[in-house]
């Protein structure tokens, strides 16, 4: 029991540690955004109050931030769990769109079913759609060794336009760009039903399947034998394949699960939001927003899930400040300037030369005496 | 002679290890100086210190008697000291003479000057034949020629003081002997080398003086003249140790492992093995000796499925397993202990624990409902640790943070402990310490001893003539005799690895 105990508390140091540093290059990437703030002879004051106002600042704005943070959360699941296996799934976004437009498909054609077998059917086709999506790119890798970036870039575009294609034929809702409605039956539960709090806001019990996701990704990557091989793939392909893991079988199982991460976002956004398809202009962002989602968290299920919240926070709270005279681009800016400390690991960095400078100087100390 | 580095009172923790400890080295002009030590005595994080890679944290250094503060290695390099790895440090795909030039090249306006650097480095491996090709590239030479660019990289930045980890520990004997000449011409232009080396027989022919490290702290420091081998070995483990194994008689039983007319080509269609036939029975070490290159690594590669058969058979226990893969090799009771250690036998970021299942991850063993069950590897790992003495603050570290010889220990300990019907074991000590040899050694004959079959590769030959009960000879890709272990004298070994005929070198010997 005891030893149980203490197994549990150093997993979370553990885990704690892994996360703390993108959170300490957030805090500062705000304070250097308070800078520009001012600099553009605004003040960071007003600026981050319509922030947070715009996004927490009652419970259906909060709810229509977490409606933004669901599918952040899995799709930058999706990027990272591929991370751990040595590839970039930079074709998140496709998934999301081959998830969203086969969900609806599901959602439309299985009018009838009972309601909650209906959306589990309906978020398990979304899922599977992207997971097969995302597998071809895999296997292309594992049989013909072509690049998974290349290929799910041209995956993407792929996604794109045979949605629009579904979306003006045979999906189509008559003289509209959209599709058809998904049926009664295979809509999420919202809170507005139960929660009068939450009326003006489209929250869903996606939320809680996008965390749900978070611990199983967890999981799989930490506690379970395929977890353990795709981690080894991802570090040494070499010694794996000596460890008899075969590398192309968990590349192509990796991409499989990461697709299903996306897929499922597409599946959650029209049965908890949407409820149709429309025909795009251009990417939807959900996918692309994962990698930097996914770079953030550092990879790990639990940082994706605090940084799908920052990211959510931003985008909502940035149109409220739009709305107080603050440029919008402003938070992209912040965006960049916490991918950018992320990515460079300046935090880290930093860390170890005051670390280092305070050995220096206790020695000069010691010395002195 | 005057005193070209000091060091005094230098101490360094990792967590939860006391690495270097109150450590004090004097190395005098022109001299070679080995460090000796167990694995993971901290011979090279003394030397990291040294380079600027680590801080100390505490204690002194002085170049040439002036007291500095190396915080990085470019600090060091431009007080003339250089540093050649463990492991390499090369970019494959260039040239030679890139690589050497690579973060000091010279300009010519905006553009890099290569004429003149090439002109350089051949006037530098002139000096001090190092016979190196400045415009080859370097993922086409061998080893040995890697570690001279890598020699002529920290003299191109005017090294006076030279640091060698292990250099010898990836190279043939003959590159052994030809390291030992650059060596001496180094240090008869008036360069000072820092030798490290686990072979005591290189000390006493290569060095001038030595210093014994042992679990961090300074033993002693001797004149290499006035010592022995076995005074070394001693006062390095702290225990006398039998540099030989005694080996009892072989008790033979059935065949394990058959191989029939293998052939392997490369991804180039290259034919790396030429038909090669051989059987190891119960009971019995056949060793592999040859020159590097000679077909061994592909010959293991293609039993243990990490390579392509072309054509042959490889039966295991009667059972064919040719051209299966390589789980499926393994669950049939194979062992190996790969030849690299980095590439193949660890995942360097993976803790102890999760490198100690590797192979055997798929065990019930280590299972508990749809997952592993950590505590049950950690538990393992601890066990296999405990047994075989790695040297390690616990078995949750990552594999990356051991030395370069307890990662050997870790890799040999859990092959062993697979309970293999055949044993590969492709330089199963490199790196290792005397004390580490003799244990490794011990395991391995007691392996046989227990009925099991083993195949031992190696290109040390004393190692083969220790161990093996019999000895094949492979040389361009074919194995050109085998010997019985009584039969063997290294003299004849070498003159079959160089090519030659084993019958012709019977009348030449006699
Ligand atoms: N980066 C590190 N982090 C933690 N521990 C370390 C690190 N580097 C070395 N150590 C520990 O410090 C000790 C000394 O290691 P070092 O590599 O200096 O040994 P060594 O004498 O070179 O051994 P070998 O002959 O096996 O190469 C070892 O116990 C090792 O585990
Ligand atoms: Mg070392």
């Amino acid at each position: 029991m005891e030893n149980r105990k203490s197994e549990l508390i150093e997993e979370i140091k553990k885990n704690a540690k892994e996360i703390s540093y993108p959170l300490i290059a957030i805090i500062i990437s705000f304070i250097a955004g308070g800078f520009l703030i001012y600099a553009f002879g605004k003040s960071p004051m007003v600026a981050y109050k319509s922030l947070i106002q715009g996004s927490l600042g009652d419970w259906n704005k909060f709810g229509e931030t977490l409606v933004v943070v669901t599918p952040l959360i899995l799709t930058g699941l999706s990027v990272a769990f591929a991370y751990k296996c040595g590839l970039f799934n930079i074709g998140a976004e496709g998934q999301f769109i081959i998830g969203s437009i086969s969900a609806v498909w599901a959602g439309w054609a299985f009018n009838g079913l009972p309601p909650v077998l209906h959306v589990f059917l309906t978020l398990a086709v979304g899922a599977a759609a992207g997971g097969i999506w995302a597998g071809i790119v895999g296997w292309l890798k594992a049989k013909v060794g072509s690049h998974e970036v290349i290929n799910s870039i041209m995956m993407n575009y792929i996604a794109l336009n045979v949605s629009n294609y579904l979306t003006m034929t045979f999906l189509n809702e008559e003289a509209k760009a959209f599709t058809h409605e998904i049926a009664q039956s295979a809509k999420l539960w919202r809170f507005a039903e139960a929660f009068a709090q939450f009326k003006y806001s489209r929250l869903n019990i996606g939320i809680f399947i996008a965390l749900a996701a978070a611990l199983i990704a967890y999981y799989i990557l930490n506690k379970t034998v395929r977890g353990y091989e795709i981690r080894a793939v991802g570090y040494n392909p070499h010694a794996s394949e000596y460890g008899g893991i075969s590398i192309a079988k968990n590349i192509v199982l990796t991409m499989v699960i990461s697709g299903m991460f996306s897929g499922l976002a597409g599946a959650i956004q029209i049965a908890g939001v949407q409820y149709r398809a429309n025909n795009l202009f251009g990417f939807t962002g959900y996918g692309f927003d994962g990698i930097s989602v996914a770079l953030v968290g550092n990879n790990h299920p639990i940082g994706i899930v605090l940084s799908g919240l920052l990211f959510g926070i931003l985008q909502k709270g940035g149109s409220n400040m739009q709305l107080n005279g603050i440029p919008k681009e402003v938070v992209g800016i912040i965006q960049g300037i916490i991918i950018l400390f992320v990515a460079a690991n300046f935090v880290r960095i930093v860390f170890d030369k005051i670390k280092e400078n305070r050995h220096l100087k206790q020695k000069t100390i010691r010395e002195g005496k | 002679m005057s005193i070209v580095v000091e060091m005094r009172g230098i101490g360094k923790s990792f967590p939860g290890i006391r690495a270097i400890d109150n450590i004090k080295l004097q190395i005098k002009h022109g001299e070679i100086h080995v460090l000796l030590g167990e694995n993971g005595a901290g011979k090279s994080t003394l030397m990291n210190i040294l380079y600027g890679l680590y801080q100390p944290d505490e204690g002194e250094i002085l170049i040439k008697e002036k007291e500095v503060k190396i915080t990085n290695p470019n600090v060091a390099i431009s007080m003339g000291i250089g540093m050649v790895h463990q492991h390499f440090m090369l970019v494959p795909p260039f040239t030679v003479t890139e690589n050497i030039v690579l973060g000091s090249e010279p300009k010519k306006g905006l553009t890099l000057d290569i004429d003149s650097a090439i002109k350089e480095v051949e006037a530098i491996s002139k000096k001090y034949e190092l016979h190196v090709d400045p415009r080859a590239l370097v993922q086409d030479i061998s080893v040995g020629m890697q570690q001279r660019v890598e020699i002529l990289k920290t003299l191109y930045r005017g090294a006076e003081i030279l640091i060698l980890d292990e250099p010898t520990a990836v190279l043939t004997p003959q590159e052994i002997e030809e390291l030992g000449v650059i060596l001496k011409s180094l240090v008869s232009q008036g360069k000072s080398i820092i030798l490290i080396t686990h072979k005591l027989k290189e000390v006493m022919s290569m060095s001038d003086r030595v210093t014994i490290i042992r679990r961090g702290k300074v033993i002693d420091t001797l004149d290499t003249k006035s010592t022995n081998i076995e005074e070394l070995a001693e006062k390095m483990v702290g225990r006398k140790v039998n540099l030989y194994q005694e080996k009892s008689l072989p008790n033979i039983g059935d065949t394990v492992l058959q191989v029939k007319g293998l052939r392997v080509l490369d991804h180039r269609k290259l034919e790396h093995v030429k038909g090669v036939d051989f059987e190891i029975r119960s009971g019995e070490i056949l060793g592999v000796a040859g020159v590097d290159g000679n077909g061994q690594s592909e010959l293991i590669m293609a039993i243990t499925g990490l390579t392509k058969v072309a054509s042959g058979a490889v039966l295991l226990n009667g059972k064919d397993i040719t051209g299966k893969i390589p789980k499926e090799v393994i669950n049939s009771g194979v062992g190996h202990i790969p030849e690299d250690r980095h590439k193949r036998g660890l995942v360097l970021d993976f803790s102890l624990a999760e490198n100690s299942i590797l192979g055997s991850h798929h065990s019930k063993k280590f299972k508990a409902g749809t997952g592993l069950n950590y505590r049950k590897i950690r538990d393992y790992a601890k066990r296999l640790i405990s047994e075989f003495d790695v040297r390690t603050p616990s078995e949750k570290v990552s594999a990356k943070s051991l030395s370069g010889g307890n990662q050997q220990k870790l890799i040999v300990a859990r092959e062993l402990d697979r309970d293999p019907s055949l044993l590969i074991a492709a330089q199963p000590t490199r790196g290792l310490d005397v004390g580490a040899i003799e244990f490794v050694h011990k395991r391995l004959l007691e392996q046989r001893d227990h009925g099991k079959a083993l195949l031992l590769v190696s290109l040390e030959l004393d190692e083969i003539l220790e161990l093996s009960d019999r000895i094949a000879v492979m040389y361009d890709g074919k194995i050109v005799g085998v010997l019985d272990a009584k039969d063997a004298t290294e003299k004849r070994l070498g003159i079959m690895m160089a090519g030659g005929d084993s019958k012709a070198s019977d009348a030449d010997i006699q």
